[in-house]
């Protein structure tokens, strides 16, 4: 019996290149849960994948239209697909690095310009591609490849950089919070405005070593234990939220979204001339 | 007519409908005039928040059918290289007009140099070709902007067009031909699922499996497979690569690159120049023959592939060649390789870089070859 979702994996992909106990799988089948029961049409998808482990949950495994680009770049690559045609659901998977360090910039210029597309973004906390080096995502004080005595810097907390950005959905999950997660990108993919979806995802492999556990399980159950919902996280102190993760729905609101603006440009400049 | 808006007019009349763009000196006005032709024609002006966020809008929009543009100067044009390497590893049309300033680094905002010849064959990582065409009138910029678009169309590749500051702020006469009469090249585009299977690396030039037709066309710039498929490990998938998408535009370098001769039938002294180097030398060739010395102008076109042939052939009876160029010698050696053995080859830049040559400079120069 053919898996349900087997119809969203490209013939000859497998198998796959992440690590075993990667959080990768986790989202990758929560997102064609999501696409599943949304119901959109393989062929109006287009994945739009940085370079990264994130890169590679869409790329080459999803049988849809996908444009793997450079470093950073996916939301610019993924700005110029949904001008080019706003009738495709255009989803960029993008890791923490590369949407928050080298891609930064593109990203909060997406939430300020409402563009409709939807960036899933995968932060391990860790560069894990290039061999665990820290990462703009990485809490102080974690030893990692290249922090060898500590992390010095704080940490990006890419939701709220989202929010203040102008991002109109915005939510947070963990590997742990599948339902939500898949709830949350259900959400994303029903609106027309531009959705920030950040899943702190576990890789015990590079990650994992930096904090000492390296047994996938029990990163996700580190996951569940850590993590408490804006709701609670609103009646806490701020020491007690302190290295915890807050998860949750942080922004819901419409705004008008770009490629609908162009298009009444369109139909306003023809007028016009007319 | 203003040169970069000729260039704009160019591109809308070539089928360009979306343009990225981030503001710099002196592409400007090649923004402000799309920004006003481009709504009405349906197509999308953006700004982007860097030049690399404006290139890789660009080859995004190209892969949803799209022609697609953007102009830059040289501090944009250095930040687009490794998208520029994108589009050619991906086989993706587009253009990218860089109005040259004088550099390095930020350089004369507004002063003519060009310093990014070699840059625009050279300046993203790894091997590969590329095409650069370089205007030498406003005319030109309206012509080799739909040039570009052409060339891109037909080699599924990035083409430059290497203007410089002053082709794109002069002003002159611009005949904009009737849309019936221009030729306009669209890529091929897959039109089954077996053509858009089989989408890269096509030494013929594949047809190109356009995103939202269900083809799930998998595009990357990793080493991949005639499929696009990722092969990442395999030396001899990017060996496929690199031989393909350079011989692509290499084998063609004839039908690419084009140069102009003036009153070279008889010359015994060439003026080698292009972009507005060349507007100077042909001045002087003119001033020149009315004191009965032989001297013509060659004039590159097409930059890259240096059109290193049809050079050799329109040098073949100089005995003396005088490379015009804004910078220190950046065309000069694959010129002096096309030169006869018997002949001489002498480089001469302006007395000061990023000022215009001074014809009478020139003509000295000329007078001197000529006794």
């Amino acid at each position: 019996m053919a898996h349900p979702l087997a119809k969203y994996i490209r013939k000859g992909a497998q198998p796959h290149t992440h690590c075993s106990g990667c959080g990768n799988g986790i989202i990758a089948q929560s997102f064609l849960r999501a696409v599943d029961e949304v119901g959109i049409g393989k062929q109006k998808i287009v994945c739009v994948a940085g370079i990264g482990c994130s890169g590679w949950i869409p790329s080459p495994f999803f049988d849809v239209d996908t444009l793997h680009v450079t470093h950073g770049r996916p939301i610019a690559f993924a700005t110029g697909v949904k001008l080019g045609n706003p009738e495709l659901e255009v989803v960029v998977f993008t890791g923490d690095g590369d949407a928050s360090a080298i891609g930064g910039n593109h990203l909060i210029h997406a939430a300020r310009r409402n563009i409709g597309i939807k960036v899933i973004c995968v932060n391990n906390m860790i560069y894990g591609m290039t061999g665990g080096e820290v990462a703009p995502t990485t809490p102080r004080g974690t030893k990692t490849t290249t922090t060898p005595f500590g992390n010095l810097e704080r940490p990006f907390d890419l939701s709220k950089l989202v929010i203040a950005a102008g991002g109109t959905y915005v939510a947070r999950w963990t590997t742990y919070h599948v339902a939500r997660l898949v709830a949350s990108m259900k959400k994303a993919l029903t609106r027309d405005s531009f959705a920030f979806l950040e899943v702190l995802s576990h890789c015990p492999v590079h990650y994992g070593r930096s904090i000492g556990i390296t047994d996938p399980v029990q990163m996700i159950r580190w996951f569940q234990k850590q993590s408490v919902t804006i709701e609670k996280a609103r009646e806490m102190s701020e020491q007690d939220i302190s290295g915890k993760f807050v998860v949750g729905e942080f922004v819901d609101v419409e705004a008008p979204e770009l490629t609908r603006l162009y298009a009444e440009l369109f139909e306003a400049a023809n007028r016009d001339t007319n | 007519m203003q040169g970069n808006e000729a260039c704009a007019l160019g591109a809308v009349a070539a089928g360009c409908r979306f343009f990225a763009f981030y503001p710099i000196t002196p592409a400007g006005e090649i923004a402000e005039k799309m920004s006003q032709l481009l709504p009405r024609a349906r197509g999308v002006y953006i700004q982007m928040e860097d030049e690399i966020a404006a290139i890789g809008s660009v080859i995004g929009a190209s892969w949803t059918g799209l022609k697609a543009m953007t102009a830059t100067s040289g501090p944009g044009f250095s930040l687009m290289q490794e998208n520029i390497g994108y589009a050619v590893m991906t086989e993706t049309p587009c253009v990218i007009v860089d109005v040259q300033r004088a550099g390095p680094s930020t350089g004369i905002v507004s002063a003519p140099m060009q310093g990014d010849v070699v840059q625009a064959r050279h300046g993203s990582h790894g091997e590969y070709d590329i095409i650069a065409l370089a205007p030498s009138s406003a005319q030109e910029m309206f012509d080799l902007t739909i040039r570009a678009f052409n060339l891109a169309e037909q080699y599924r590749t990035p083409v430059i067009v290497l203007a410089d500051e002053t082709v794109g702020h002069m002003r002159e006469e611009v005949i904009i031909p009737e849309e019936d009469s221009l030729t306009i090249t669209n890529r091929k585009a897959s039109s089954n699922a077996e053509e858009a299977a089989l989408g890269f690396l096509s030494p013929s030039v594949a047809p190109m499996p356009i995103f939202g037709k269900g083809f799930a066309a998998h595009v990357t710039g990793s080493s991949h497979d005639e499929h696009g498929m990722r092969q990442a490990s395999a030396p001899e998938a990017i060996d496929k690569i690199v031989r393909t998408i350079n011989q692509k535009i290499a084998s063609h370098t004839g039908q690419i690159s084009s140069i102009e001769k003036v009153m070279m039938e008889d010359a015994d002294i060439a003026l080698v120049a292009y972009g507005s180097c060349a507007r100077t030398a042909e001045y002087v060739v003119r001033k020149a023959r009315k004191k009965g010395i032989r001297v013509g102008l060659v004039r590159p076109i097409g930059l890259w592939p240096f059109p290193a042939r049809d050079m050799e052939e329109a040098l073949k009876l100089v005995k003396r060649v005088i490379v015009l160029e804004n910078n220190l010698g950046q065309l000069f050696p694959e010129i002096e390789r096309a030169v006869p053995d018997d002949a001489e080859a002498i480089f001469l830049a302006p007395e000061i870089l990023a000022t215009l040559h001074r014809p009478d400079y020139v003509m000295k120069h000329v007078t001197q070859e000529a006794r």
